[in-house]
């Protein structure tokens, strides 16, 4: 059977007449059969056609490349989860946002309760009057010695807010239910009435920690769109930028990791190394996560010769500290026995669930949008692949560990020649008409998309945002089954994922 | 001299110690640490506070504080700190002493279930099972020191220079059973590797998570008694490493806060330098501590006889 999918590249504007718009049935035998053969889910989305007529849109990725369709959406529609579950939340989230069915999912419940976007009738009979988590029924399970412990919304720690529901036997979790919702800002609806000036600004605060993964998105589709090309000197400067947010985060959960073992010498300076690198981040544009560096057309702010040689000296510091202290990390036996054979997600539950990112790598799916889908400088660097396949949060760690080295390498190469780029100015730009663009990048926690949409007068129709937590959250509900209700806290820091990136 | 005056110093001094085991973290992480005094902030700004009670607590939430302080503080009474005469001491105290420990962590499992919070209940599960086999072992050796010495009092086993006695008598087999009391120590107050006093994750936690809803002068008492516990423990301990009796009060004790200082800066690198086991790992742990004192007994009664 021939797909009828076609193939587009990562950050490329297509006109909206070439993406192919099938008969559903076609549509989902195809979307089914990519994904069937190794493929993955990286966006699935419903938008209002100008007419008002709902269509269906996928990006799909087979491989290296990006395929793509679109078809109309029905009211109700055999669902895709029942056959391939990485489209679990993808269906689930069209049917909170439009108010149509997948009929037969194997477990429809709301994402982020909200009302629909059409003022369709509920598909999950909720009353939006209510608070949250509303009147749903949590999974329970029954008999003599189960018990149910209930965590969150509001937490310890100062952590985002997010339900876990555990049912437990004794200390061993059977099944861990997931909610989420409560940071719901509405973001995709926000940027189609704001001005094209405030998109940035949102654009970073859809995941605070992931602030470069999903502006440097954001520029890419707007850039794609308006078809302004950054110099390579940007290109250089924003690679730099993702890096280093990747090695802060990674730095962060690792000390984390350690603190949840109480092995506090290496969450001491993780901790402090964290800060350090943050710094970096600081010094390039006057924020430490990043924001106000990167915008449409390239980057706000140019490191000097002066600021290369600061952060070239700092981390010549840094690596011999950070290369001991994961040295310490791993090496102490003690914190071995905790992370080995903890919390396994095997192979063929990941590929099965379409695991993205470290927490993939971590169970033996090499998928890197750096080297899969290759944007700014990262067609000129050697991405290794970072397989582990311990599948458990050993593995998840040790793939986190592997990339801050990598990471730092990578910057200290960067940094050894002088960056030549005219920092862009915020200002207006039009966006081509009736086109389509879908950018995805490496973020920290794995793949980051961004799909937009415009119609005949060039303005935004939909723009879709998939931060990679989305994939994931599934992964660390499996990763507890069967494993100490006391080792969830070592579980959720390996995945480390985002709420409010869900939850938009 | 009379007990008292050694009784009274004595709980006024077990808050200061466990600030050493903050320091040596401290240390070990490069960071400089609270106050040494921390402690008496902490329990100051806690008796300045008020409660709070949940409304489907009852008396017994109210009584577990109380008894478990008053338990610890009982239990010092029968110990010959530093060497010298305890308050009280009968014969088989050492039963009553035990129980007496036992009854305080009964109100407190108690006080925890009657919260009905899901943690608690976890965290109070998790308390009653480590401690039984700690009993074990502290059974084990009082049965060993009650073999060598033929007497059942705290007294008879750690008063003046007994320990030295014990030491004789028992040879190296008492180190044994020194490890094995160091290993309950870290057991029965909720030390890294068994549970880790410093997390805020409440389902990793054991003892920490019983006292969640407690607060203000309750939650002060309990830190009390914890620290009295501790102190309790660790004064057993520096009575075995150090069993000299240096013929003054004074001198003694100066040596014996010594020995409790080094004890606790023990359990501070302990803490620093290994991760907590897991959950199921840890009965092992402590079913170590059983182990060592059972070989001591076997090896020493046969030499004895």
């Amino acid at each position: 059977m021939k797909i009828k999918f076609i193939t587009i590249k990562n950050g490329e504007a297509v006109p909206r007449n070439r993406i192919p718009h099938l008969a559903f049935d076609d549509f989902r035998n195809d979307a089914l059969t990519i994904v069937g053969s190794g493929g993955n889910v990286v966006q699935f989305f419903v938008y209002p056609d100008t007419g008002g007529s709902l269509k269906m849109l996928a990006v799909l990725r087979s491989g290296n490349s990006l395929l793509t369709a679109g078809c109309d959406a029905p009211e109700i529609w055999p669902s895709f989860t029942a056959v391939h579950p990485p489209f679990n939340l993808f269906e689930r989230e069209i049917a909170e946002q439009f108010g149509i069915t997948p009929d037969k999912h194997p477990w429809l419940k709301m994402v982020r309760y909200h009302a629909n976007y059409r003022g369709a009738d509920d598909v999950f009979g909720n009353d939006y009057t209510q608070d949250i988590p509303g009147n749903y029924p949590y999974y329970a399970v029954k008999g003599e010695e189960i018990h149910e412990v209930a965590v969150g919304p509001v937490h310890a720690g100062v952590i985002e807010p997010g339900h876990f529901r555990f049912n437990c036997i004794g200390e061993r979790v059977l099944h861990l239910e997931i909610q989420l919702g409560y940071q719901h800002r509405g973001v995709e609806q926000l940027l189609l009435n704001a001005p094209p000036l405030r998109f940035p600004i949102i654009g970073e605060g859809i995941a605070g920690d992931t602030a470069i993964g999903h502006s440097l998105c954001m520029a890419q589709a707007m850039e794609a769109l308006s078809g302004i090309v950054p110099d390579p000197g940007a290109r250089i400067v924003r690679t730099i930028a993702l890096e280093l947010e990747r090695i802060a985060n990674h730095i962060g959960d690792l000390g984390a990791l350690s603190g949840d073992v109480a092995f506090l010498p290496v969450a001491n300076y993780c901790g402090r190394m964290r800060g350090d690198f943050l710094n970096m981040s600081l010094l390039m544009c006057g924020n430490r996560f990043g924001k106000g560096l990167i915008r449409s057309g390239g980057v706000r702010f140019s490191p000097t010769n002066e600021d290369r040689g600061i952060l070239s000296r700092r981390i010549k510091e840094l690596k011999p500290q950070v290369e001991h202290t994961i040295d310490l990390l791993f090496s102490a036996s003690s914190v071995r026995a905790r992370f080995e054979g903890c919390g396994p997600v095997p192979t063929e539950d990941a590929r099965k669930l379409g695991l993205v990112g470290p927490a993939g790598r971590g169970s033996g799916l090499s998928y890197d949008v750096r080297r899969c889908f290759p944007t700014e400088h990262y067609d000129r660097l050697d991405i290794p692949e970072n397989l582990e396949t311990g599948c458990d949060v050993y593995a998840r760690a040790r793939v986190r560990a592997d990339e801050v080295l990598q990471s730092i390498n990578m910057i200290q190469s960067l940094l050894r020649f002088p960056v030549e780029t005219s920092c862009v100015q915020p200002n207006g730009f039009s966006m081509a008409p009736s086109s389509f663009t879908v950018t995805v990048n490496e973020a920290w926690r794995g793949e980051v998309s961004h799909a937009v949409l415009t119609d005949e007068e060039g303005k935004l129709l939909r723009y879709k945002i998939k931060d990679p937590s989305f994939h994931n959250w599934n992964a660390l509900a499996m990763a507890l089954r069967d494993t100490g209700i006391s080792d969830f806290p070592l579980n959720n820091k390996s995945f480390n994922l985002s709420y409010c990136g869900v939850d938009l | 001299m009379t007990p008292i005056i050694i009784f009274i110093p004595a709980i006024l001094s077990a808050p200061f110690f466990p600030a050493i085991i903050l320091k040596v973290k401290a240390f070990f992480g490069g960071k400089k640490g609270p106050p040494l005094l921390i402690q008496y902030y902490t329990l100051a700004k806690l008796f300045k506070k008020g409660s709070v009670y949940s409304t489907s607590t009852t008396y017994i939430f109210k009584l577990g504080p109380m008894v478990s302080l008053s338990a610890a503080l009982t239990a010092l009474m029968f110990l010959p700190i530093s060497g010298a005469a305890p308050l009280f001491s009968f014969k088989g105290d050492v039963l009553f002493v035990l129980y007496l420990l036992g009854l305080g962590r009964f109100f407190t499992i108690a006080a925890a279930l009657d919260t009905a919070s899901p943690f608690e209940g976890m965290g109070a599960a998790r308390e009653a099972y480590f401690p039984i086999i700690c009993e074990a072992t502290t059974f084990m050796i009082f049965i060993l020191f009650y073999r060598l010495t033929g007497e059942l009092t705290l007294a008879s086993f750690f008063y003046g220079n007994h320990p030295l006695e014990l030491w004789r008598v028992a040879g190296a087999p008492l180190a044994f059973v020194v490890t094995a009391f160091f290993i309950v120590l870290l057991t029965e107050n909720a030390r890294v590797p068994v549970d880790d006093p410093a997390t805020h994750l409440e389902l990793t936690m054991i003892h920490e998570v019983m006292v969640l809803d407690h607060s203000g002068p309750d939650f002060g008492f309990i830190e009390m008694g914890s620290f009295c516990k501790l102190f309790f423990y660790a004064a057993i301990v520096s009575r075995l490493v150090f069993p000299f009796d240096l013929g003054h009060p004074a001198m003694n004790l100066a040596a014996f806060s010594l020995i409790m200082l080094l004890i606790y800066a023990a359990v501070g690198v302990i803490e620093s330098v290994m991760a907590r086991y897991r959950m199921d790992r840890v009965p092992k742990f402590v079913l170590t501590s059983f182990a060592l004192a059972f070989v001591a007994t076997i090896i020493t009664l046969e030499f004895v006889k």
